[in-house]
């Protein structure tokens, strides 16, 4: 075995040892990464940024993948020297290692310009894991913050600080976004959409100075403006790292020299990747990379025969409702035609590039539906003439599984891992694949960018027999969004109220399965600072009582944990003399409801009694049952009337995905059935157990053991996170019995009572942001936000002054 | 047919509902932001409060089982079902929803 040393632990080198690894075993495989993590998806930092994926989410290969495949991973360890003659590799440690091949991954850095003060506190670059985690700990709420740069990596560090919070100004240097990508008028296209994101955007702005003493303060600008900033994001390009290269003796222009078989001038060393220039050019998006790293693989296992002839370039960007596609050469001035259409009310901009019947370039703002099919026809150079007529807008399939049909099987379905619709369709076939995540793990399909990920299930929906749609199922056809969706672009979008989620994103109409659904979103993802819409929600939310089966209306006070006393019984039964209450019940949940009461009386009602609502109209928390516990009981352990009223008081007024009904028992003989709740506190001698996800209604479930506790104090928080964590996660209509069996009770404990300190306390300070803006809806009795929703209308004219139709028409001319 | 003056349009919010009682008939009229509708404030299948209902589009969703009815139509959308409910035209004069009303023809 030969040894090969791999320096670079990130998207190229791993991913041309993966394809190493298919070729006949040849190596002993060490790798040297400076960063220390395990190699993760680069690309999918800005998710990272924008709070739409986490950390570990973005992982391509774990632990586990470099052990079983027998690679020592050297993680944190900066090689610093080649030794070509000795054929060794020192790193920043000390350690000296002997190769007897050497693969150089060693990519890029960030070009920090060369500005007075970029060394001040509070500059970052953007281009690691570390990056995006300093500059998250710094992202609060209302930062300023300047983003030099307006490319592809720069708009979408503005956008993922904008999404948190911050006050965000992209200045640019160029006079249009993204311009080695667009041209000018897609760029203007552009900037309109990142403003209307939220993020400023200056234009031919050349940068001199940071400010600040010690820590950055403001920016300056060389025509005399400047911008105040507590934090500065730089975003200026990439620079290949060709250190290495240059020590160990390679050709280097501005990167290390390869030819077609991906060789250097050195025969036992190899490099691919953004540190690597074929034919003049460095490449600096990942689709190349692998097509290099599938052409090296085969040279260096002794396989010379594959050529790499460079690549068709492609860049999305990947900001939400922003879309951006640019592919081949954008700006070609050597007498390509032109064909191009705009629409500027929908924002909409393409345009293609036309020489000798064949495509060179293509920009698309606004629409990227018909990227995929442009992409393909750079790579295959396929001549257009016959489809000259449908250039910007396809002839319309009618089923996606024609579409997929349509598609020739060498045709590349995944650009950023290469893979052809013929290796997916046989894969689907050969291993039985029906999920996507299935077809991710198999074929490494949409692990990259995860633009074709649409395709990947068309593609699963046409071939797989038994295709699960894994839990996507969308909201409704109103919003056809899967609601774990919604909710990220409620947060991403920053959309406060139901109309803009159904305006932008929706038929802008939306129905009653929609309309409640996105109401408690925007209540919930915005802590209940959101725009409330009344008329989005069901008539129960507007009148704040039950509506029953004849029109009227049922009224039920809050009597926390079952306790109440004679002043309140003697006050319940004055009012239900008072309107002629109907019917006057013991509910099952320890409480008293009025039924068959009057709309235009619930204010009235509400008045006379003086108790808040118990909220038992509502997908929101309903009550706490108790038994007497320690109180008065001969067996009780715990006090479980006090933790039960505590609970409720803590966690009333508040809404949830469906109804919450809680219980708290002083002993394990469980008299208030709280094992059969959606959250239970059970007391047993010297501790609680708190448990999650009970049932005894359409379906009975005994509930799960969150975590045992030993004060009531944890007990109450315990279950305050998982109250939170169900309401942020829970889809709208899903029971916790439910929510617990789809996400499973391991994970809930990892996220909520197990999770580290910063997650809990998130939940906690959402949960009480969300608190102290709640208020009892009973409250609308005297102050209605709407002045009508008790009253009844009378017809300002009775009918016996009406007057004729005749007389009408001469009122309205 | 007589145009009755109902109440001023703010009144009615945006995308509600509300009922009125005119020559015996229980009458929902809706705002729809562009225009107001107006329809029997009775759900076909079990006499539901429609001026209680969400607003889909032209349609309001029937509070108590969720019927869906055309507010232009009167027709039922939701299940198949043959059943239609009265209409009323509508005008605004000035700031005032008017509803033209049979004078008594069906008044119960």
């Amino acid at each position: 075995m030969e040894r090969l040393i791999v320096v670079g632990n990130g998207m190229a080198g791993v991913a041309c040892v993966e394809q190493i690894l298919k070729h006949a075993p040849k190596f002993e495989i060490t790798i040297f990464g400076d960063e220390t993590h395990v190699n993760y998806n680069r690309i999918l930092l800005s998710s990272v940024l924008a709070g739409e994926k986490e950390m570990d989410d973005i992982t391509l290969n774990g632990l586990e993948w470099y052990q079983s495949n027998g690679i020592l991973l050297r993680l944190g360890v900066r090689i610093t020297a080649v030794d070509p003659v000795a054929k060794t590799v020192t790193g920043e440690d000390g350690s000296v290692t002997p190769y007897d091949k050497l693969l150089l991954a060693t990519g890029s850095t960030a070009f920090i310009p060369p500005i007075p003060g970029v060394d001040k506190d509070g500059v970052f670059a953007f281009r690691n894991l570390d990056d995006t985690r300093n500059i998250l700990e710094r992202a609060r709420e209302g930062a300023k913050v300047v983003v030099i740069g307006g490319g592809l990596l720069g708009l979408e560090a503005a956008r993922g600080l904008q999404v948190q919070g911050c006050d965000v100004t992209v200045v640019h240097l160029m006079d249009t976004l993204m311009e080695r990508q667009l041209d000018s008028a897609g760029g203007e296209y552009l900037k309109k959409q990142i403003e209307h994101l939220g993020v400023r955007v200056e234009l031919s702005k050349s940068t001199t100075a940071l400010l600040g003493n010690g820590h950055v303060e403001g920016v300056a600008f060389k025509d005399g403006a400047s911008l105040p900033a507590e934090m500065v994001v730089v975003a200026a390009g990439i620079r290949p790292n060709v250190d290495l290269g240059r020590k160990a003796g390679l050709a280097i222009n501005r990167g290390i020299v390869v030819n077609d078989y991906m060789e250097t001038s050195d025969s036992s060393v190899f490099a691919v990747g953004e540190c690597v220039e074929h034919n003049g050019i460095v490449y600096g998006l990942v689709a190349p990379l692998f097509e290099q790293g599938k052409v090296l693989a085969a040279t260096i296992t002794g396989n010379r025969g594959p050529v790499y002839l460079g690549s068709k370039q492609a860049a999305k960007l990947k900001i939400m409702g922003v879309d951006v596609f640019s592919a081949g050469d954008p700006n070609a001035a050597d007498g390509a035609e032109i064909v191009k259409y705009e629409d500027p009310t929908l924002g909409i901009y393409k345009k293609l590039l036309v020489r000798d019947n064949k495509l060179a370039g293509v920009i698309l703002v606004g629409d990227v539906n018909d990227s995929h099919r442009y992409m393909e026809w750079l790579r295959a150079d396929t001549d257009i003439s016959a489809m000259r007529r449908s250039l910007l807008f396809p002839e319309p399939t009618s089923d996606d599984g024609q579409d997929v049909a349509q598609i020739p099987d060498g045709e590349t379905v995944c650009g950023c891992m290469g893979v052809t619709k013929g290796a997916i369709v046989q894969a689907i076939q050969s291993r039985g694949l029906n999920t996507l995540a299935q077809l991710k793990e198999c074929t490494k399909a949409s692990t990259g960018c995860g633009s074709c990920t649409t395709l990947c299930q068309h593609l699963l929906k046409a071939v797989a027999p038994n295709f699960e749609e894994e839990g996507k199922k969308v909201l409704c056809h109103c919003v056809p969004f899967s609601q774990e969706s919604l909710r990220e672009i409620v947060r991403s979008q920053r959309l406060k109220s139901v109309q803009d989620i159904l305006s932008i994103y929706g038929n802008g109409v939306g129905c009653e399965i929609c309309k409640p659904a996105l109401s408690y979103m925007v209540d919930v993802v915005w802590c209940g600072d959101h725009e409330e819409d009344r008329s989005a929600r069901f008539i129960n939310d507007r009148v704040h009582a039950n509506i029953q089966k004849d029109g009227t209306f049922s009224v039920v006070p809050r009597i926390r944990g079952g306790i109440t006393s004679p002043a309140e019984l003697r006050k319940i039964a004055d009012v239900a003399d008072k309107y002629n209450v109907p019917m006057v019940k013991i509910t099952g949940s320890q409480r008293i409801d009025l039924l068959g009461v009057k709309k235009s009386d619930l204010p009235k009602i509400w008045a006379d009694l003086g108790m808040p609502s118990g909220q038992a109209y509502t997908k929101g928390v309903r009550m706490v049952k108790t038994c007497v516990g320690t109180e008065f009981c001969r067996f009780g352990t715990q006090d479980a009337i006090g933790a039960g009223v505590e609970l409720e008081r803590r966690l009333e007024n508040l809404f949830t995905p469906h109804k919450v009904k809680m219980g708290a028992v002083g002993c394990p003989r469980n008299c208030a059935e709280a094992t059969v709740k959606d959250i239970g506190l059970v007391g047993q001698e010297g501790s609680w157990q708190v448990v999650v996800g009970g049932a005894a209604g359409k379906s009975v479930r005994k509930a799960d053991l969150l975590i045992t506790v030993e004060t009531t104090e944890q007990a109450l928080e315990a279950a305050g996170l998982f109250f939170q964590y169900y309401r942020e996660h829970g889809n709208y209509l899903e029971r916790t019995y439910d929510f617990v069996e789809r996400i499973g009770i391991e994970k809930i404990r990892k996220e909520t009572v197990y999770a580290l300190d910063p997650a809990k306390k998130g939940l906690l300070d959402r949960l009480r942001k969300s608190k102290a803006i709640s208020y009892d809806a009973w409250q609308e009795g005297v102050r209605p936000v709407n002045p009508t929703q008790f009253v009844q209308i009378e017809a300002i004219e009775r009918p016996l002054e009406r007057f004729s139709h005749e007389q009408f028409q001469g009122a309205l001319v | 047919m007589s145009w009755i003056r109902i109440t001023n349009t703010e009144n009615i919010p945006l995308r509600e509902g509300r009922s009125v009682l005119v020559n015996g008939r229980d009458i929902a009229i809706f705002n729809l932001g562009d225009r107001f509708l107006a329809v029997e404030n009775r759900c076909p299948h079990g006499g539901g409060p429609l001026a209680e209902g969400l607003v889909s589009g032209n349609t309001v969703v029937c509070p108590l089982h969720a019927w869906k009815v055309c507010l232009e139509s009167g027709a039922v959308k939701k299940p198949q079902s043959d059943a239609c409910l009265m209409t009323y035209p509508v005008e605004t004069v000035g700031d005032i929803v008017c509803v033209d009303v049979p004078a008594s023809a069906r008044a119960a």
